[in-house]
């Protein structure tokens, strides 16, 4: 299959083809750049983004604590993953880098805090 | 009154950042005055991924880049007050706020560094006809709400301004749970990064109409109930024959940042038209004698490192006065031609004796191929080629020592574009 994708490495933002019907030779064209081709395959093969999002906090200084997947997730888990997070709760104290659920949806991938959470 | 040395007006990342640097560089009696009740300004809020990039080499959320930067202020004892409000700065540097613990204060300080930040154009500052209703939030009131307080703004969304805020919030506002329609911009293009239209838009197939924009507001019961919204001409005046209604409770808007610069005209510091922010010189320092600018109430950036980067220079800068006093005599102006919007500083001190400058600004247009050239008086002293420029991206210039030595000598530096294409 033929899609059409932009490229996010720089401000030129090339409009990318990639022909994936050959899944051994996937066919890159539009960029121009090498690292437009490692982007439009990665894309196509198994595409993944950080998620970020909130939890409440209880008995903190503030009222949530930021969090995101310490490194990119599967982009088909980030509803499931964000669904995760919604029903966690944490307790103050919180620190940056904490984990507050661990193996998001069973990605190997833990949610950590992005922001300190004093007790009150 | 009392007497500080340095008294720095907000608590973000430019704050943060020049508050470290005098200290830095040698002062101990730094004062940081911040309105909100904790430090990191806007970062707080911008919960995504994607700063710190230049500064730290790794992807960070707002929050954990305004942890490093404040951690440098804790390390060094740096006072700071929290919610403390800065309501006026006279022209002789004495800085008067109010705050719940200490009622109104005033510090007479040697030196002022502004770090106030931008505020959100309001709706009215577009004069968006329609109904007066419940559903219209600027799209960082949305983020606050969301991201702090757990609040929900709405279900149906559209987002007018495709700036790098709205395409935030798009995904934003997807991830909570609400249906974003549309996010609908005045301009052919957006000033919003490629990646944030990709990562925020693209991946959950949120329509962008370039060449439109709201043109009524309808409301039921005070909520917001539809938007009208239609195709814009090249003068950018709406085409009602093109104009559809989307169903929808919430109206986000996205539709530029304002430099906060009240506090600097109580001064009397003069300000920039191009940029809304105070005319420098390369030390940051304001027409006012003491008073020092930096950060996004100086102009808007589009990286924080950047912020960081130009905070820590006036940070340095504004030690260095309390330390000497002013040493500036003559001045060589700075000025952008040719598809360059500004320059900033606007004009470069013969005196001083850094080691480089750096020359930050903005084009007014697109442009491919482009070499990007630095004047002095006329003659090419630098050149460099960008495959392309936009208005949505900082540009930046460093000149060597050997080149400042030969700015000095100069009358006047111009920075512009030759050839390329739109």
């Amino acid at each position: 299959m033929v899609k059409q994708l932009i490229c996010i490495n720089c401000p030129l933002g090339c409009h990318l083809e990639v022909d994936d019907s050959d899944k051994e030779n996937i066919k890159v064209t539009g960029n121009t750049c090498p690292r437009g081709k490692v982007y439009a395959i990665s894309e196509v093969t198994a595409p993944k983004r950080v998620v970020t999002g909130s939890v409440p906090v209880a008995n903190g200084d503030v009222l949530r604590v930021s969090v995101k997947t310490a490194s990119p997730i599967p982009k088909e888990k980030i509803f499931d993953c964000l669904r995760e997070i919604k029903a966690t709760r944490a307790v103050a104290p919180v620190h940056i880098g904490d984990v507050i659920c661990s193996n998001v949806c069973n990605t190997g991938v833990d949610v950590v805090a992005t922001r300190n959470a004093n007790k009150i | 009154m009392t007497y500080r040395n340095i008294v720095i007006v907000g608590g973000g990342p430019a704050g943060l950042a020049a508050a470290t640097a005098a200290y830095d560089a040698g002062e101990r009696d730094i004062v940081i005055l911040e309105r909100e009740e904790m430090l990191g300004g806007i970062l707080n809020q911008c919960i995504h991924n994607g700063f710190g990039l230049h500064t730290f080499k790794e992807e960070l959320t707002g929050p954990e880049y305004a942890a490093r930067f404040e951690q440098l202020v804790y390390d060094r004892g740096i006072e700071y007050r929290l919610g403390s409000t800065v309501i006026n700065v006279s022209a002789d540097k004495v800085v008067t706020y109010v705050s719940e613990k200490e009622g109104l204060q005033k510090i007479s300080a040697k030196a002022i560094v502004l770090t106030c930040g931008c505020r959100e154009r309001p709706r009215g500052g577009i004069n968006i006809a329609g109904a007066r209703a419940a559903g219209i939030f600027s799209a960082g009131t949305a983020q606050k709400l969301v991201n702090i307080d757990g609040y929900m703004p709405g279900k149906e969304v559209v987002i007018l301004g495709s700036g790098d805020i709205g395409l935030i919030m798009a995904r934003r506002m997807t991830f909570e749970g609400a249906k974003v329609k549309a996010v609908v911009e005045l301009m052919p293009y957006s000033s919003g990064l490629n990646r944030n239209i990709v990562q925020c838009l693209n991946d959950f197939n949120i329509p962008l109409m370039f060449s439109h924009t709201v043109v009524d507001i309808k409301a039921t019961d005070g909520r917001v109930s539809s938007v009208v919204i239609a195709a814009v001409d090249e003068r950018l005046q709406p085409v009602m024959s093109t104009a559809q209604e989307i169903t929808c409770d919430t109206l986000l808007l996205s539709v530029g940042l304002l430099p906060e610069n009240e506090l600097a005209g109580y001064a009397n510091v003069q300000l920039s038209p191009v940029t809304n922010g105070a005319v420098v010189d390369d030390q940051m320092m304001t027409d006012v004698e003491g008073i020092f600018e930096c950060g996004n109430v100086l102009h808007v950036h589009d990286l924080v490192d950047y912020v960081s980067e130009e905070a820590t220079h006036a940070g340095k800068c504004a030690a260095a006065y309390v330390k000497n006093g002013n040493t500036a005599t003559e001045y060589v102006p700075t000025c952008g031609t040719n598809g360059v919007r500004y320059v900033v500083p606007q004009k470069i001190r013969k005196d001083d004796n850094y080691e480089q400058i750096s020359l930050r600004m903005r084009v007014a247009n697109a442009f491919r191929n482009v070499e990007l050239a630095v004047l002095l008086d006329g003659e090419k002293i630098v050149s460099r080629r960008r495959p392309i420029v936009t208005p949505g991206e900082m540009e930046t210039v460093v000149l060597n020592s050997e080149l400042v030595k030969r700015v000095k000598q100069g009358g006047k530096l111009e920075v512009t574009l030759l050839g390329g294409t739109k």
